[in-house]
């Protein structure tokens, strides 16, 4: 893929100007770091991107992973990408320095990945999922777990999964199956079958270390009873030498719509004498644990989302400026020269908004890494829990929305390209199917929808609702002298009023019936991502409005900080505005699709 | 072996540079800057060649305003031991760099000095050759294979006609061709031990270097558009173009 990866200059404006991320500097845990680190930093995380896993985006996806003899085979680039982005020190970044890692502030590290899902959103499934793995054993694993897991992961010489989804149950994991029996040698062994599990199996490294949830035999029943086991798929010896193969295997792989380099598996376990398994932390809190490393996989999926609408934005704006096709409505003249196709309105409007979607969607998520930064290091507990109340509140939000107008953007572009669009030849039909992927795994919208208004807009008497709503009217608050923004504060504040207006509406109707209360959860969670979107943008906004009104900056500064001028305002001014039509039918409980019977379709 | 390894802050290569209005000079105003890709190979050789157990001690220089800082750092990220800075804010010609090099070699008496072939900003190719007349040493340029033989270094050159392989004696200045090496990234470990490496800043007066400009910018404009082209009839007026209008051909 020719096209640049993601925006250099976005990305210096969203982390050292939206987001000062020299603030952080200040702290403790980054006294050793400076912008000049962040910055080569990024470049060695462009040059990985650009040379490791750019190279087979389309090839991963036309010679998607296949299983020979029960043994998977895929492109060979794939793990050199798997080593490189381990060789970098990418894995690590984020950790401790005593664990051998960088202390690397989240948000740089979110940008890093950035640029890994930009470059390949399929073989980036490898390092995003092993990150998430030893988060989770760092977080509860016990001290001997650590140090015979950890460093196989580190190293590069296994990845690691989770392994949550059954063939019969995917958003209600309460009803999971997969049973642990105990063991006497102080082991459980595991019976079951997993579905639709990423990376389980490949060539990239000798072994695999799944994260499985599971039930001990006579658990308690629904969420209270599931556990976590450790299931490597090569038994490691106390010394650390590798083991036996343990009795989990690969009944099939699933052939999907996109992200095809990263295998999706059918797992066994438990074929023959049962997949010996290690249990996590304590008995029946496994689900616990998986949540606790919730929002940072939540993030971390609304940030490929971002990144793949980010691809397919570059991809039609670079062909827009490209190819002359037509002449305005204005042309009387059938012998003059064809316009391009971005001096058509319309297309400018695709482009538009693209750029609003993908540009706030990458905006969006590294806001939330700010807020889960603050979570961890803020100087003042009371601000570390002002960031940890808003972060669970918004997060269902920072997964959907991402996820659902990135395949709005990533439409549009296969759009902007017409039949081209449509054909293998261009990229744009692939990021389409990679991003159809977003709004279904790490929990489908509707989930989220429930999430957010069934448990995190109301949790703790509304504190974080309280919060959001405090944050946002924050930035309404004062007026620029150059008025610039005047009615986009207007807007937004229009329709925050109308997001509280609604959230007790439909507070009280969960109240009064949980059911049809809940029923339109979907749609306030769509309401509510407008509004933070919005927020976002306009946060946008008021920085390039004070750059451009400074009167210093250079030409090409001057266009970027119209781009976000103008982008903010196609979004406030064309997409908000749905926040009333959506407000109409919460508010008033409107029951159509509810009252939709079985035998009616 | 102790090499002295050179490297310059441009414009990175992604980067569109524009002319400024006023016709004075590139507009490098808030522009991207890197280490020069030709000299990023050269610091790949060095750092190879100490890999190798050649060479014992690789010091990382560049000649530029204070930021520049954050190049020779990204020498010091890809392998390099330490770095020194002659900083300067104007804008250099190639024989005051070279002058700078030389007092630093009187100093460092390094056994090789590793260059890139050229600057993208100037496209000068002097620097290098300007060293060796002021050292007296010997000078491979375009190198695209270093081959360390006791005191001796064999160098193939890419040349015109195509390889030439040359034998010197050291101490001696080689510029890194194209083809030389594929430079590594800096991991995020060494990005943080580069910070804890020595830069020593010096200036050209403290080196007793002269870098009072020998040549006038005249004139920075950008190229000439490019003009549509023109249907011809057939091949006659074709050639006919070519020879008259063109001239191209005769
Ligand atoms: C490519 C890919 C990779 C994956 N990787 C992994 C992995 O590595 N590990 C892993 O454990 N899982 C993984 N998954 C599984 C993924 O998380 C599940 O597919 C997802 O959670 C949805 O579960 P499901 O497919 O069973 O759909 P279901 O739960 O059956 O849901 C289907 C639809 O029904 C509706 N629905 C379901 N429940 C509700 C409800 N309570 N209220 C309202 N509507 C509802 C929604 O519209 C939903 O979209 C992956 C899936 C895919 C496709």
């Amino acid at each position: 893929m020719s096209t640049q990866l993601l925006n250099d200059r976005d990305i210096e404006f969203l982390l050292y100007e939206f987001l000062d991320t020299e603030r952080l500097l200040s702290r403790p845990r980054y006294e050793d770091h400076s912008r000049e680190i962040f910055d080569a930093s990024l470049r060695t995380a462009k040059t990985v991107a650009e040379k490791y896993f750019a190279n087979h985006y389309e090839k991963g996806d036309q010679q998607e992973p296949t299983l020979v003899n029960g043994q998977v085979e895929m492109i060979p680039e794939t793990k050199a990408a798997w080593q490189e982005f381990t060789k970098a020190g990418f894995l690590a970044a984020h950790q401790d320095y005593d664990e051998g890692g960088m202390q690397m502030p989240e948000v740089l590290v979110r940008v890093i990945m950035a640029y890994i899902n930009a470059a390949n959103i399929g073989t980036a499934a490898y390092p995003f999922i092993s990150i998430g793995v030893t988060n989770l054993l760092r977080a509860f694993g016990s001290e001997q777990q650590k140090s015979l897991y950890l460093p196989l992961i580190m190293d590069g010489r296994a990845n690691g999964t989770m392994a949550l989804t059954e063939p019969g149950q995917g958003s209600a994991l309460g009803d999971i199956t997969t049973l642990a029996e105990p063991h006497a040698d102080g082991n459980y062994r595991l019976f079951g079958q997993k579905m639709f599990i990423s990376c389980a199996d490949h060539n990239i490294a000798d072994n695999v270390i799944h994260m499985v949830l599971a039930k001990i035999k006579d658990a308690p029943v629904g969420v209270k009873g599931i556990s976590l086991f450790i299931v490597p798929k090569f038994l490691i010896n106390d010394d650390g030498r590798p083991g036996a193969r343990n009795d989990v295997v690969v009944a099939g792989l699933n052939h999907k719509m996109g992200y095809r380099n990263a295998t999706n598996t059918a797992l066994n376990f438990g074929e023959e004498d049962g997949a010996v398994g290690y249990l996590v932390g304590e008995a029946h809190k496994g689900l616990g644990y998986m949540f606790q490393m919730m929002n940072e996989a939540r993030i971390g999926v609304a940030l490929g989302a971002a990144a793949i609408a980010y691809q397919g934005y570059n991809c039609s704006l670079e062909y827009a400026r490209q190819r002359p096709q037509g002449r305005l409505p204005s042309c009387r003249d059938p012998a003059s020269a064809q316009i391009l196709l971005i001096e058509h309105a319309d297309v400018r409007r695709l482009l538009l908004a693209q750029k609003a979607y993908s540009e706030g969607a990458l905006a969006m998520c590294l806001y939330a890494s700010a807020v889960f930064e603050d979570q961890n290091t803020a100087p003042e507990e009371a601000d570390r829990e002002r960031a940890r109340l808003l972060l669970d509140l918004i997060i269902p939000v920072v997964k959907s929305w991402p996820s659902k107008y990135g395949c709005v953007s990533n439409d549009m572009a296969i759009q902007i390209l017409g039949g081209s669009g449509y054909i293998r030849e261009y990229p744009v039909e692939q990021m389409y199917r990679d991003q159809r992927l977003n709004p279904i795994h790490e929990g489908v919208e509707a989930i989220h929808g429930i999430d957010l208004l069934g448990r995190k807009v109301s949790m703790k008497d509304q504190a974080g609702f309280n919060i959001f709503v405090e944050e946002v009217t924050k930035d309404l608050a004062h007026a620029t002298k150059a008025g610039l923004t005047d009615n986009l504060v207007a807007g937004l504040k229009i329709a925050l009023d109308t997001l509280c207006l609604t959230t007790d509406a439909l507070l009280e109707q969960v109240k009064a019936d949980t059911d049809k209360g809940l029923a339109n959860a979907t749609m306030y969670l769509d309401m509510f991502g407008r509004i933070v979107a919005a927020w976002i943008w306009l946060k946008q906004a008021r920085l390039a409005e004070t750059r451009i009104s400074a009167g210093n900056c250079g030409d090409q500064d001057v266009a970027f900080y119209q781009g976000k001028l103008q982008a903010a305002r196609y979004y406030i001014e064309w997409e908000l505005p749905a926040v009333q039509q959506l407000a109409a039918l919460l508010d008033s409980g409107n029951r159509v699709t509810f009252d939709m019977k079985d035998d009616w379709f | 072996m102790k090499i002295l390894v050179a490297v310059k802050r441009v414009a990175d290569y992604n980067v569109k540079v524009r002319a400024k209005s006023d016709n004075t000079g590139p507009d490098l105003a808030n522009v991207k800057m890197a280490i020069n890709p030709f000299c990023e190979i050269a610091v790949e050789e060095a750092v190879r060649m100490k890999e190798n157990g050649i060479a014992s001690e690789i010091i990382a220089v560049s000649v530029g305003p204070q930021s520049a800082q954050e190049q020779v750092r990204t020498a010091l990220a890809l392998g390099a031991d330490r770095g020194i800075l002659v900083q300067t804010d104007t804008d250099l010609e190639p024989l005051a760099i070279a002058k700078c090099f030389k007092a630093i070699c009187d100093n460092e008496k390094p056994d090789m000095v590793l260059l890139g072939k050229q600057a993208i900003d100037g496209d000068n190719n002097q620097t290098g050759q300007m060293i060796a007349a002021l050292t007296g040493w010997s000078q491979a340029t375009f190198a695209s294979e270093i081959t360390i033989d006791g005191d001796a270094v064999t160098v193939i050159r890419e040349v015109d006609a195509g390889l030439q392989t040359v034998k010197l004696k050291l101490p001696a200045v080689i510029t890194a061709d194209l083809r030389l090496n594929e430079p590594r990234y800096a991991s995020l470990p060494n990005i943080m031990k580069a910070k804890k490496k020595t830069i020593d800043n010096t200036t050209p007066e403290e080196l007793g270097v002269d870098t009072s400009p020998r040549v006038t910018l005249l004139k920075a404009a950008p190229p000439a558009e490019r003009q549509a082209g023109v249907k011809v009839e057939d091949v006659a007026e074709l050639i006919d173009k070519l020879k008259n209008e063109a001239k191209v051909i005769s």
